[in-house]
C-alpha cells in the first residue's frame, strides 16, 4: 500500500509543474508580442524641433491601388536638403506605422537627400528598404511615385531625379521598377495623375 | 532601324578591345554550332498546347514532370532527397531516386528507366508516360515516342485531302479544327508542317491522287511535328480560308498572275513574288489571307513572329513569391504560354521569348525583341495584390542625349512607338472590360518596354478575388489570354504598319 504522504508530494509537485507550464506559456507570449523595431539598435536621428509646416505627402494605398494627396504638419529644417531628407522621412514613418495603407519593411530610412541644381535630386534609400520591400510592378511604383512626387510638390525645381540603394545604383527596386536611369518629373507627374485615380 | 547604346558601359568601342571580342564571338559561335540541337516533346491538350525539353540522361531521354504538367493544372511539388514528391491537382505521386518505381496516390507503378534528380528537377523517362500520365491526369494520354509528340485526353486534328473536281491542279485540305503551319517549298515539293496543332495520321498515310499535277500527299512525324508533303509536277502555293480549317494548294503561277492583276504599282523594296517552287528550299509563315496584316508589304524588313511574348523573371530572378510554393515566373511561363496559343489560333505567329526556367537579363530581352522585328512585344508579369489586369506601357526615363540618324538611344528606343503601344493596351483593356475583368491602364518605368523599338506592352495579372492560386487556374488565364489576343487582332491592322 501506498502511504498518504508520498499521494500528497506526488499533488504538490504536479500543481507546481503544472503552474511553472502555465507561467513559461505566458511569458513566451508576452516575448512574442514584443514589436521587433524595439530590438533595432541602430542610432536615431536627432528629431527636428522648430516650428511646423503644411505639408502634402502623396500617400499609396495597396487596397485600392491608389496615390492620395495627404496635408500633414510636419517640423521642417530651414536648409533645402534637410527639409527634403525630413518631407521623406514624415513619409516613411507614416508606412512604417502599423496601420500603414502601404507597409514597408522594418528598418526602411532614407539615408539622404542631394539637391544638385539644376534640377537634379538623388535620394539614397537604405538597403533595408530595398530588399525587404514587396515585388509587383504595381507596388514598387507606388512606392516610388510616392517617394518623388512628394519629393516635386514640396521641393519646387526638381526636372530629374535618382534613387540610390546604400549609395549605390540599382537595376530595379524589387525586381521590377527600373532604378538604373534618370526619372523624369514631367513623367512622374503624369503617372501620379493615372495613379490617383482608379479608373 | 537600329539603336545604339552611349553609356560609359558599353566597352566594344576602344579599338584595343575589338579583336579579343571578336575572337570570343568566334569561338562562342563555333562552339555553338557544334552542340546538338536541342530535342523537345510537344504535349498537345484542350487546356494548352506547348512543349518541353527533352534530355539525355542515364542513356536515355528524359523529360521533367513539373515542366510537363504545370500547364495542365495546380502542381506542387516537395523535395526531399531522395525522395519527391509531386501533387497535381488532388493526385499525389511519390519518386525515389534511382528507383524504376513510383508510388502514385498509394498504388506502385513502374517505370522504364530510373527516376532522376536533375539540377533539383525530377525527371522521368520519356517512355514511361504511357503508363505514368493516365495514372496521374486519371484520363487517356497518347505518346508518339519516336517523333516527340503526346496527345493528352481525347485530342486530335483530322484531316482529310481531295483533288477539286473542277480543277484536278487544285488540292483541298480540310481540318477539324483551325490550323496555322508553317509552310515550305522545294522543287517539286510543298510541305505543310504543324508544331502546334494536334494533327493526326490519316488511315493510310501515303494519299494519292488521280491528277497529272498533283501525285501524292504523305504524311509523317518527327521532331515534335507533323508534317504533310505534297509532291506535284508544277510549283504551288497554300491559301487558307478564315477560318483556318481549309488550306488549298493551287499553281504558284495562277497565283502570280492574280496578284499582279491586283497590284498595279509595285511596292518599293520588294521584288515582284517568284513561283514557289523556282527558289531554294525556302520558309514562309502563313496566315488565313483575311487576316493578313494590311501593312505588310510596307514593312521593309523581314518578320518572322508577328507578336513576342515574353515571360518575365526565370532562372534565379522568381519574382515575386506570390504564395509559399508559387512563383511569377512560373505563372508568367504558363501564361506565356497560353498567350501564344490564343494568338496562334487567331492567325499570329507568336514566338514565346522564355518558355523554360532559363534566366534572361533585361537588355537580352530587348536585344532579342529587336533583332526579331515583330509587330508586337507583350511583356508578362503576375501579382498577388490587387485584382484583374494591369495594362503597362512605357514609362521613359530622362533623357540624356538624341537620337543619331537611323540609331535609337537606347533607354528611350520605345519613345517613337509609344502612341500606337497605348492605343494597343487601350484595345486589350476594351477586351478585358467586356469580360467584366478589373482593368487598369497604367504607365511605368519598367524594363525592357523603354529598349524596345516596336509597339510593347507589359501584362501584369492579378488574381480574380483574394485567392492567389487562382492564377494557376486554366481558366482564368484562359479568359484572359483571349482577352489580350482579342485587343491586338483588333488593332492588328495598326500594328502592322509598325516600325
Amino acid at each position: 500500500m501506498i502511504p498518504r504522504h508520498f499521494y500528497i508530494a506526488a499533488s504538490v509537485m504536479l500543481a507546481a509543474v503544472l503552474g511553472m507550464s502555465i507561467y513559461a506559456w505566458r511569458m513566451r507570449g508576452r516575448v512574442a508580442a514584443t514589436p521587433a523595431s524595439s530590438s533595432d539598435s541602430r542610432p536615431v536621428v536627432a528629431p527636428v524641433s522648430g516650428p511646423t509646416e503644411e505639408v502634402t505627402l502623396f500617400v499609396a494605398y495597396d487596397d485600392l491601388g491608389i496615390l492620395r494627396a495627404q496635408a500633414a504638419r510636419i517640423p521642417l529644417p530651414s536648409v533645402r536638403q534637410q527639409r527634403a531628407e525630413e518631407l521623406l522621412r514624415a513619409l516613411i514613418a507614416l508606412y512604417l506605422d502599423k496601420t500603414s495603407p502601404h507597409p514597408i519593411p522594418v528598418g526602411s530610412d532614407i539615408r539622404s537627400v542631394y539637391l544638385i541644381d539644376p534640377g537634379l535630386a538623388v535620394i539614397d534609400i537604405n538597403a533595408a528598404f530595398a530588399d525587404g520591400h514587396r515585388s509587383g510592378v504595381l507596388s514598387e511604383e507606388l512606392t516610388v511615385a510616392s517617394l518623388l512626387q512628394t519629393l516635386s510638390a514640396n521641393i519646387p525645381g526638381i526636372l530629374k531625379a535618382k534613387i540610390l540603394v546604400e549609395g549605390q545604383p540599382r537595376e530595379t527596386l524589387a525586381g521590377h521598377v527600373d532604378l538604373s536611369g534618370f526619372f523624369d518629373l514631367t513623367a512622374v507627374h503624369q503617372l501620379t495623375a493615372e495613379l490617383e485615380t482608379q479608373q | 532601324m537600329r539603336w545604339s547604346r552611349t553609356n560609359e558601359s558599353w566597352a566594344l568601342r576602344t579599338v584595343h578591345l575589338k579583336w579579343p571580342a571578336l575572337f570570343f564571338l568566334l569561338i562562342g559561335m563555333l562552339a555553338l554550332s557544334a552542340a546538338p540541337a536541342e530535342r523537345h516533346l510537344s504535349v498537345y491538350s484542350t487546356a494548352a498546347t506547348y512543349s518541353v525539353p527533352i534530355e539525355q540522361l542515364d542513356g536515355r531521354d528524359y523529360v521533367g514532370l513539373f515542366e510537363l504538367l504545370d500547364p495542365l493544372g495546380t502542381v506542387n511539388v516537395r523535395s526531399d532527397p531522395p525522395r519527391w514528391r509531386i501533387h497535381y491537382n488532388n493526385v499525389l505521386a511519390e519518386f525515389v531516386v534511382g528507383r524504376s518505381r513510383a508510388r502514385i496516390q498509394g498504388r506502385d507503378a513502374d517505370l522504364t528507366g530510373r527516376f532522376l534528380l536533375d539540377s533539383g528537377r525530377g525527371v522521368v523517362p520519356v517512355d514511361s508516360l504511357s503508363s505514368l500520365l493516365p495514372r496521374l491526369l486519371g484520363g487517356p494520354a497518347t505518346l508518339h515516342e519516336a517523333s516527340g509528340r503526346l496527345f493528352i485526353g481525347s485530342i486530335g486534328t483530322h484531316f482529310t485531302a481531295t483533288v477539286s473536281p473542277g480543277d484536278p491542279s487544285r488540292l483541298v485540305f480540310h481540318f477539324t479544327a483551325p490550323v496555322n503551319p508553317t509552310v515550305a517549298t522545294e522543287p517539286g515539293k510543298i510541305h505543310l508542317t504543324f508544331r502546334h496543332e494536334p494533327v493526326t495520321a490519316p488511315a493510310s498515310p501515303r494519299l494519292t491522287f488521280n491528277s497529272k499535277s498533283i501525285s501524292s500527299a504523305e504524311y509523317s512525324e518527327g521532331d515534335g511535328a507533323a508534317e504533310i508533303t505534297v509532291s506535284s509536277t508544277i510549283p504551288l502555293i497554300a491559301n487558307f480560308s478564315p477560318d483556318g480549317q481549309m488550306i488549298t494548294l493551287s499553281p504558284a503561277r495562277s497565283q502570280v498572275a492574280a496578284n499582279s492583276a491586283q497590284t498595279s504599282t509595285p511596292t518599293p523594296g520588294h521584288a515582284p513574288p517568284e513561283p514557289a517552287a523556282a527558289k531554294a528550299p525556302t520558309e514562309t509563315h502563313s496566315f488565313p489571307p483575311a487576316a493578313q496584316p494590311a501593312a505588310s508589304s510596307v514593312a521593309s524588313i523581314p518578320r518572322k513572329y508577328f507578336a513576342i511574348v515574353d515571360a518575365s523573371h526565370g532562372g534565379q530572378d522568381r519574382g515575386e513569391a506570390l504564395s509559399r510554393t508559387l512563383t511569377e515566373k512560373d505563372i508568367t511561363v504558363a501564361f506565356a504560354r497560353r498567350l501564344r496559343q490564343e494568338l496562334e489560333s487567331r492567325g499570329i505567329s507568336t514566338l514565346v521569348l522564355r518558355d523554360s526556367d532559363a534566366s534572361l537579363s533585361l537588355d537580352d530581352r530587348a536585344y532579342y525583341a529587336n533583332n526579331a522585328h515583330p509587330a508586337v512585344y507583350i511583356a508578362l508579369h503576375a501579382a498577388s495584390n490587387g485584382q484583374g489586369v494591369r495594362l503597362y506601357t512605357s514609362m521613359l526615363p530622362y533623357a540624356t542625349g538624341d537620337d543619331e540618324g537611323p540609331f535609337r538611344q537606347w533607354n528611350t528606343a520605345q519613345s517613337s512607338a509609344i502612341p500606337l503601344s497605348q492605343a494597343t493596351a487601350v484595345s486589350v483593356a476594351s477586351e478585358l472590360k467586356k469580360l467584366q475583368i478589373p482593368v487598369r491602364t497604367l504607365t511605368a518605368p519598367l524594363r525592357p518596354l523603354n529598349n524596345v523599338l516596336t509597339v510593347a506592352i507589359a501584362v501584369e495579372v492579378a488574381p480574380p478575388a483574394s485567392d492567389v492560386s487562382a492564377l494557376t487556374a486554366p481558366d482564368y488565364q484562359q479568359l484572359i489570354a483571349g482577352a489580350v489576343a482579342n485587343g491586338i487582332v483588333n488593332i492588328r491592322s495598326q500594328l502592322g504598319a509598325a516600325p
